[in-house]
């Protein structure tokens, strides 16, 4: 091995803490990008895959009853490969061994037992026979929550009949990667199913012979999509469509692209944070190292080694802390991304996972840290080459103290020397002071923006469950149910109190801009369900005008009193010109609110409902549900209390998680930062600080001005590191904000207040560290070394 | 005739630090033979030093021209000059200048991996009396080993010149004899052109030959007929 490769070696050996140091903060960037890119990857591509081989729709369909005659006018509409029609409706199941009351969707299969289209996988068993009609099939993760098995019977109330059926198999389908019932903020597969059954027996049990209400259809990959779906409302129209919609906006796919593009914004903002210090980490050690060993490089050069074997030398060395930084990001983001990977397997109901190991993501990582540590070592390496030979062999100048303002007005203050060794120091390399205080602000901005999620999600939760929605129970109807059913509803067992609140299908437009939505209607002073702005005031449903959430305004760019189309799908399809009442913030969906008097004077009825909000004494539960069960109106049942506990439950699991991911992350960005600033203000003080030492200074007091400075720095960084937090932040909440959910920016005093003392305790202890090398100093080695 | 291996012809060198200008060299004239050892004598700023760099192809000249042979060094750029050095020059420093995380052998092999035709760094270090601290640190030896080493490592390529910039200042009188001992060695058992820069004048009765510097220039040329041993100095 050549002589210079040794030193190299021993060079890389003697500096393993420092190195260590950049390596895990660059390990860091390289294993969030291998674990973020290959989720990303991966869940696009079994997504991709599992919609192509079980054919999943590109638009589907809604309508009360339209005549399978329809079908093959359908079929020609221009762009249309394939299309299927088939019966979906609500029903009440009664589980054995179950007290509460599960809902279910069923949705018919084809008389031949082969859909065309969102075709089932059969995970256990089988899929129906098209001539039983007491056959069933159900959704995999429902059967495995509650028990069931094929050949296991359970009971269902289909329109009012209850019929015994026999499971047949357990499957999955593209439809229902994320299953989450009427209502439901998320999956709850005990309470809620989907049921494939044969066509003949859905139809027969709903009265829908020779009819459908759900159209899924196949496009050409050349089709104009908007084209398709505009006809396919004009077709359905008639027959009480409620408008037709691509996969953008179909449930289950809509929720995986929100993860998607979670991943994605993951992907995009923290590794470059992990790369960026890591470069300035670099570029601190070698530049340091480069300054140590100048009449090395002298010598060298002397020797008649060339500029570049020189500069190459130390690119080398940078090349070795970021070959150990992504080795050792490539073992964790491996571990890290298969195990992320099963979780989400499990979370999503994919029949597979396909995680092709990307090769790309591994190369790009790679890449990526060596070039930052090149980028980090560049400057300095540069130099190397360019210094003189005859100029690198005599000791350098020292360092140019100069005469400044700042200089008058510490005299000024009469500050004690050490202190002013330690500001005169951040004057005279102010690049690395700001580059210190980016590090270390950058640490706690990923505490801050951690904790984020945890108030926002708080608040969130409070709004919603506490705030908002107090009923303990809602009753879901399909279809909607006269006002008037309210009068009996309160006189099931158990029922304290009920109101009615009617969802209704509309499409709201304003200038060229529309939106598909829900209209929630309700009357003044409810008070199970409440609408909440984002100040915490209760607000009531406008009788005069429609009122509409924050981003539902922002996408139509409505305000209070502007004038805004509004469609009423189903029915007469008719359009009205209301006043926009007012804005209202809401954390979930893109909903617009509308006095239920009001609402139904526009579609021409007397008051119905979608639904009844329950106060119950639980005492009375079982009773309830005895009745609910043999209640055929009913398509839904949510029990909010469980309800809060799965959310609350499933929250902390995660923030949890994320709390600790982000708390680690912050410590190792800290410590990089922090223990490479002390080593090597140390390695550049030792001979002031022993002549310090030597002139009776305690080592209390030297070691003051070795992590004065290192702590001052850090308490700099704190106020920088909360207002890049609250932009980290800032882009999160906008990031994670979907038609779905929005998640408010919330920003807790606490929150700053624990980012910043993790981050000062990281400091405090890598300059620690560093103080018990300070101590150990040997005073006069010290001293005879020339510098 | 004798063989001439440097010449100079009006050599300056003004440095430039903005606020004032320091002629460190105000013009040189010089030749140095083949074989011979030379003492550059002088007080300290007199030049010696930088006339050394500028032969060694470490610095460049402001004004005049140097030759090496047949090469003019001032016509080189940085690139030529390295090829030069590696080439030709062997280099020894006050300060010994070795890597220390490099042991003495591995110090020496620093040079004979990028020199055409080297001596094995073994065979270089017993040159100099060092063979049995081959694997040392430079840490592990005296301050005269390690000027030693640095001067094994600067004759391990087999050198035409041998540089040497107060080889024995850093050094107490007896282990720098040793030093002296080593370059005196080399200079008659290989024929290396040997020049050393000293203040300490009780080493130029070792020289072939002698040149004294004062203010930039050269003061005067001496010519030794006779050199005593390095054993009969001290100071």
């Amino acid at each position: 091995m050549r002589a210079l490769d040794i030193k190299l070696l021993r060079d890389f050996r003697r500096l393993w803490a420092q190195a260590l140091a950049i390596a895990l903060v660059l390990a860091c960037g390289v294993a969030i990008l291998l674990t973020t890119y290959g989720m990303y990857g991966a869940l696009e591509d079994t997504r991709a895959a599992y919609y192509q081989r079980n054919r999943f729709a590109d638009v589907f369909g809604d309508a009360n009853r339209a005549p399978q005659a329809l079908l093959p006018v359908i079929l020609a509409i221009d762009g249309v490969r394939a299309a299927e029609v088939r019966v979906v409706e609500h029903v009440i199941l009664d589980v054995p061994g179950r007290v509460e009351t599960v809902t279910g969707r069923v949705l018919s299969l084809p008389d031949n037992g082969v859909a065309q289209l969102n075709l089932p996988l059969v995970r256990k068993g089988r899929l129906p026979d098209p001539t039983r009609p007491d056959e069933v099939a159900v959704n995999d993760p429902f059967a495995k929550a509650n028990n069931l098995r094929p050949g296991d019977s359970f009971f269902a109330n289909l329109n009012g009949q209850k019929r015994e059926l026999t499971l047949t198999g357990t499957v999955l389908s593209p439809e229902f990667i994320y299953t989450i019932g009427p209502g439901a903020l998320m999956p709850d597969n005990k309470s809620f199913g989907i049921l494939w059954m044969p066509q003949r027996a859905v139809a027969a049990a709903f009265n829908m012979e020779g009819a459908f209400n759900s159209v899924s259809l196949k496009l050409d990959p050349a089709a104009n999509q908007e084209a398709v779906i505009e006809r396919l409302d004009v077709l359905l129209a008639p027959y009480g469509g409620r408008g037709a919609y691509g996969r953008d906006v179909q449930v289950s796919n809509s929720f995986i692209d929100a993860e998607i593009e979670q991943q994605r914004i993951g992907s995009m903002i923290l590794p470059p944070i992990f790369y960026g210090i890591s470069a300035f980490l670099v570029s601190m050690v070698i530049g340091r190292i480069i300054a140590l060993e100048r009449s090395e490089i002298g010598l060298l050069k002397a020797i008649g080694y060339s500029d570049l074997e020189v500069c190459l030398h130390y690119l080398l060395l940078a090349g070795m802390i970021a070959v150990a930084g992504t080795l050792l990001g490539w073992g964790v983001g491996t571990w890290l991304s298969r195990a992320v990977a099963r979780m989400y397997a499990q979370f999503f109901d994919f029949p597979y996972l396909i995680y092709r190991v990307s090769y790309d993501a591994y190369v790009i990582s790679g890449v990526l840290a060596v070039l930052s540590a090149a980028i980090g070592a560049g400057k300095s390496a540069l130099a190397a080459a360019r210094i003189a030979p005859a100029v690198a062999m005599s000791p350098p100048a020292p360092p140019r103290f100069k005469h400044t303002l700042l200089d008058k007005i510490l005299t000024a203050l009469r500050l004690s020397q050490p202190v002013m060794m330690i500001l005169r120091s951040l004057v005279r390399w102010p690049g690395r002071s700001a580059m210190t205080i980016l590090g270390l602000s950058l640490a706690a901005a990923v505490l801050v923006a951690s904790s984020f999620f945890e108030d926002a999600l708080d608040v969130l939760m409070d709004t919603t469950f506490h705030q908002a929605n107090r009923q303990d129970a809602v009753l879901l109807f399909s279809p909607d149910v006269p006002e008037t059913a309210l009068a009996a509803i309160v006189k099931l067992p158990g029922v304290l109190s009920a109101e009615g609140q009617q969802f209704h299908a509309a499409i709201l437009r304003h200038g060229h801009l529309e939106k598909e939505t829900s209209i929630d209607a309700r009357r003044p002073g409810s008070d199970l369900s409440r609408i909440v702005d984002g100040a915490g005031k209760i607000v009531d449903a406008p009788v005069d005008g429609v009122l509409l959430t924050k981003r539902l305004a922002a996408y139509l760019d409505a305000g209070a009193g502007d004038v805004i189309e509004v469609e009423l799908r189903g029915g007469r399809n008719e359009t009205h010109e209301i006043r926009v009442a007012g804005v209202v913030t809401q954390y979930f969906g893109l909903g617009a609110y509308m006095d239920l008097e009001t609402l139904n004077r526009l579609l021409r009825q007397a008051p119905r409902i979608s639904s009844a909000n329950l106060l119950i004494d639980e005492q009375q539960l079982p009773a309830l549900h005895q009745v609910l069960k043999e209640t055929p109106e009913l398509s839904g049942l949510m029990m909010l209390k469980e309800m809060r506990q799965s959310f609350d439950d499933t929250i902390k699991q995660n923030i949890v998680i994320m709390t600790t991911i982000y708390v680690v992350i912050a410590v190792l960005i800290t410590f990089g930062v922090a223990y490479n600033g002390a080593r090597i203000q140390l390695s550049e003080r030792a001979r002031e600080l022993a002549s310090l030492r030597i002139l009776g200074f305690t080592r209390g007091e030297v070691s003051f001005i070795l992590m004065g400075e290192t702590m001052l720095l850090a308490v700099v960084a704190q106020p920088l590191g909360w207002l890049l937090g609250a932009g980290i932040a800032a882009v999160l909440s906008e990031g994670s904000t979907s038609d779905l959910y929005a998640i408010p920016l919330v920003l807790e005093p606490s929150g700053f207040a624990r980012a910043s003392l993790i981050v000062l305790a990281a400091a405090l202890i890598s300059s620690l560290i560093v103080r018990r090398r300070l101590d150990r100093l040997d005073l006069i080695q010290v001293m005879k070394t020339r510098e | 005739m004798p063989d001439i291996v440097f010449t100079t012809k009006g050599v300056t060198k003004v440095y430039d630090t903005g606020e004032l200008k320091v002629h460190a060299l105000a013009g040189v004239d010089l030749e140095l033979f083949a074989g011979e050892l030379t003492v550059l004598l002088g007080p300290s700023g007199s030049g010696k030093s930088t006339l050394l760099n500028i032969l060694g192809g470490l610095d460049h000249a402001t004004d005049g021209r140097v030759w090496f042979r047949d090469l003019e060094l001032t016509r080189l750029g940085d690139r030529d000059l390295t090829q030069y050095r590696r080439d030709h020059v062997g280099f020894v420093f006050q300060f010994y200048n070795l890597i220390p995380s490099l042991t003495a052998r591995e110090n020496v092999q620093l040079v004979t991996d990028v020199a055409d035709n080297p001596m094995h760094p073994g065979e270089a270090l017993e040159q100099v009396g060092l063979a049995a601290r081959m694997e040392h640190f430079p840490a592990e030896l005296s301050g005269g080993e390690q000027q030693r080493v640095a001067i094994a490592r600067a004759i391990a390529k087999r050198p035409e010149v041998l540089l040497c910039d107060e080889p024995t200042g850093a050094l107490d009188s007896k282990t720098g004899v040793q030093v002296l001992e080593a370059l005196k060695d080399i200079n008659e058992q290989l024929g290396t052109t040997t020049a050393v820069i000293t203040h300490n004048a009780s080493i130029r009765k070792m020289a072939n030959r002698v040149i004294y510097f004062q203010d930039g220039m050269i003061d005067r040329v001496e010519v030794n007929e006779r050199q005593i041993a390095p054993s009969e100095i001290s100071w």
